[in-house]
């Protein structure tokens, strides 16, 4: 059984890139990563696209980490995707944006693309022509008394947009199938060739929700390709930021999730102290989202005594009232009635799938990048990283309640160990970059799971490709398969438990 | 529950004039909507919320005006599932190319008389995303916008502000659209 890093060791091996080492190697060697894949051994961490190359993240059985890239002559590859299917969506995903053909993909329908953008595989060394606009082909589902159910791109709720088509059996779904892309804005193609701080602020509004943990994901990678380290002051800050950003989304999801059952009372309640954190983070970062306080370097601003202070009685105040929000939820049969045993997701899918966040880890998959792929200041830190069996809508809410608690211990021990000292450090990407381009790359928890960047800055010190990969590629497939046999009306709610990204995943 | 929904009889109400999160500008800007709103539509206002590719940031702070803090539904508006039943569309995000269509469809589906907001920096011209080959741009770029509210994203209280002031120039540029 190979380990990844005999087979990047048996690569050309990319001069900087780190912390992981990634290698540029042959067909075969790709093919053996291929089938480690296949065999459930290894994870797929993310797959993207370059004007003539594909590459691939990866984590092994012991789980190290490192990428393989492949040199595709002709703009050919072997698809991935073919023997393993989480591999598919990002296969289509680079097809549209750099014209890459994986040979033997199985579905070979456009995905990012919809025949709107003028042009076609516009991140290419040579843009084509439009592609002929043709209509999507959806899968058949063919029996006896189907229908069709046709949902979005627009939806009934202040949700993004994105296209569902059930086939149902009277009220049972048969199949669901996501069609998505509407939200494509084209992030990496206006990353490219762009000054780092201005590929920051991109990377910042790839997904509103996990604006914290995109900066610093981005952040990260930066500064493992400049080899700067940011100081420590600043780094204890970003967490502190990525924990309150986590506290905010699942307090409103667990208020959310039981409202799509028609429980209103605790999405009030949830609602509530979900708006005393974006007030705290507010009044200690200076925006509620803390959108661009997270910069490659550091931090923004510094936080102050009345920032301290607010994100004290913040945490007091959950402690107090979450407790007791905990307690309706678990003692409320009609609530209970409807989470329990809904939407299940089975082990193996999450674990074929390498589901990250919530998803993975309440059907079973103990991963979080805070833990498995370590970085400052968590490995100073004391945290727990739940998991559970079931895999249903309850227990993607137990993971969540379970996340808050945890999440409120951390930002108790970071407000009362936070380093003194200065909050940023100076990139200098143009001076760093003197002896070639450099690359690197970043695993973050953002609160829907690991969030991937890779980037290399090249001449001048701009950013020549970045790719970030959403949590949600992995996710969405899974909604598919969890949905199967359940009735059409728990969709929401199913839906809301997964709570996966469209922004993020559209780029 | 009992307990919980006894204290809430009980307790004082977050909303406006609940002194721990007593907001002297909610609370001003609550009585002024109010009042507003009530002469212009008799205390009834429909939106309809559409992403056109916002990075749902946008999308998070309408969420948070249904909370009890802002609570919306308080002054008669409230946000409806079809556009057929709407009076305003509150549109985010830079305009993306594959949602062009889906936007000027909805805005087709909106009966008269109706109007626009523009909500977020990217509405306006596309913000970060201007220039892309799959951005059109602003929200304007396809369908007229009535108001723009600034912001990345606009926190719920501009959101508020904002459409006070929609209400206000209701007689004026908005008129256009009534017919």
């Amino acid at each position: 059984m190979p380990a990844l890093t005999d087979l990047i060791e048996a690569g050309r091996p990319a001069e900087h890139h780190a912390p992981w080492r990634r290698a540029v190697v042959a067909p075969k060697v790709w093919n053996l990563a291929v089938e480690q894949l296949a065999g459930g051994r290894w994870s797929l961490l993310g797959l993207w696209g370059e004007p003539d190359r594909v590459h691939m993240a990866l984590l092994d059985e012991a789980r190290d980490i490192g990428v393989i890239s492949l040199d595709c002559r002709g703009g050919r590859y072997p698809s991935v995707g073919q023997y393993h299917p989480p591999a598919l969506r990002l296969e289509r995903a680079a097809a549209d944006l750099f014209g890459l053909a994986p040979q033997g993909l199985p579905d070979t329908r456009r995905w990012l693309d919809h025949g709107q953008w003028g042009i076609s595989h516009p991140l290419a060394a040579q843009p084509g022509k439009p592609a002929a606009r043709s209509s999507y082909r959806f899968l058949a589902a063919e029996g006896d008394s189907l229908h069709q159910i046709a949902v979005g791109p627009v939806h009934a709720g202040i949700i993004e947009p994105g296209h569902f088509r059930f086939t149902a059996s009277g009220e049972t779904v048969v199949r669901l199938e996501e069609r998505l892309g509407y939200v494509h804005k084209g992030i990496e193609g206006l990353m490219a060739g762009a000054p780092v701080d201005r590929a920051a602020r991109l990377a910042g509004r790839t997904s509103g929700d996990s604006t914290v943990a995109y900066s610093l994901a981005f952040a990260r990678a930066v500064e493992a390709a400049l080899g700067v380290a940011p100081p420590p002051r600043a780094m204890w800050l970003r967490a502190l930021m990525a924990e309150l950003e986590r506290l905010a989304n699942h307090l409103g999801d667990i208020g959310a999730i039981c409202n799509d059952a028609a429980f209103a009372l605790m999405h009030a309640h949830c609602g509530v102290l979900r708006e005393r954190v974006l007030r705290a983070a507010d009044a200690a970062f200076g925006h509620r989202l803390m959108r661009d306080r997270v910069v490659p370097g550091g931090v923004a601003g510094d936080l102050g005594e009345a920032g301290t202070s607010a994100i004290r009685s913040l945490v007091a105040e959950i402690r107090q009232r979450f407790p007791h929000l905990v307690e309706l939820y678990d003692n409320t049969a009609s609530l209970q009635d409807r989470t329990v045993a809904t939407g299940r997701l089975k082990v193996e899918l999450a674990r074929q799938y390498a589901a990250g966040g919530y998803v993975g880890r309440a059907s079973g998959r103990d991963f979080d990048a805070r833990r498995n792929a370590v970085y400052a200041p968590y490995d100073e830190l004391a945290f727990d990283v739940p998991v559970l069996q079931e895999g249903d809508v309850n227990a993607r809410v137990w993971i969540r309640v379970r996340e808050v608690e945890q999440s409120l211990s951390l930002v108790e021990q970071m407000l009362g160990r936070l380093p003194a000292g200065s909050i940023r450090a100076d990139i200098a990407a143009a001076d760093n970059v003197a002896d070639g381009p450099r690359e690197g790359m970043a695993l973050v928890e953002g609160f829907r799971g690991d969030i991937l960047a890779w980037l290399r800055i090249g001449e001048g010190g701009l950013i020549e490709r970045c790719h970030l990969r959403d949590p949600s590629w992995f996710q969405w497939p899974l909604l598919e398969a969890a949905i199967e046999g359940n009735i059409i009306a728990d969709f929401p709610l199913c839906n809301k438990s997964f709570n996966c990204s469209y922004s993020g995943h559209d780029l | 529950m009992r307990k919980l929904l006894f204290e809430s009889l009980i307790r004082p109400p977050l909303t406006e004039r609940a002194p721990q999160v007593s907001d002297a500008a909610v609370d001003e800007l609550a009585r002024a909507l109010d009042s507003v709103a009530r002469k212009r539509l008799g205390r009834s206002l429909s939106i309809r919320a559409i992403d056109a590719g916002s990075c749902n940031g946008c999308e998070l702070e309408m969420h948070a005006l249904n909370n009890a803090f802002y609570d919306i539904e308080r002054f008669g508006f409230r946000f409806v599932a079809s556009p057929r039943h709407a009076d305003v569309l509150m549109v985010t995000g830079p305009v993306t190319k594959n949602m062009r269509e889906a936007l000027k469809r909805t805005w087709d589906a909106t009966p008269n008389p109706k109007w626009v907001v523009a909500l977020g920096d990217c509405a306006k011209d596309g913000g970060c995303f201007a220039g892309s080959y799959a951005v059109v741009g602003g929200v304007s770029d396809v369908v007229p916008v009535d108001l723009h509210i600034p912001g990345c994203p606009p926190p719920p209280i501009d959101i508020l502000k904002g459409l006070i002031a929609l209400l206000e120039g209701a007689n004026g540029t908005v008129g256009a659209s009534l017919g």
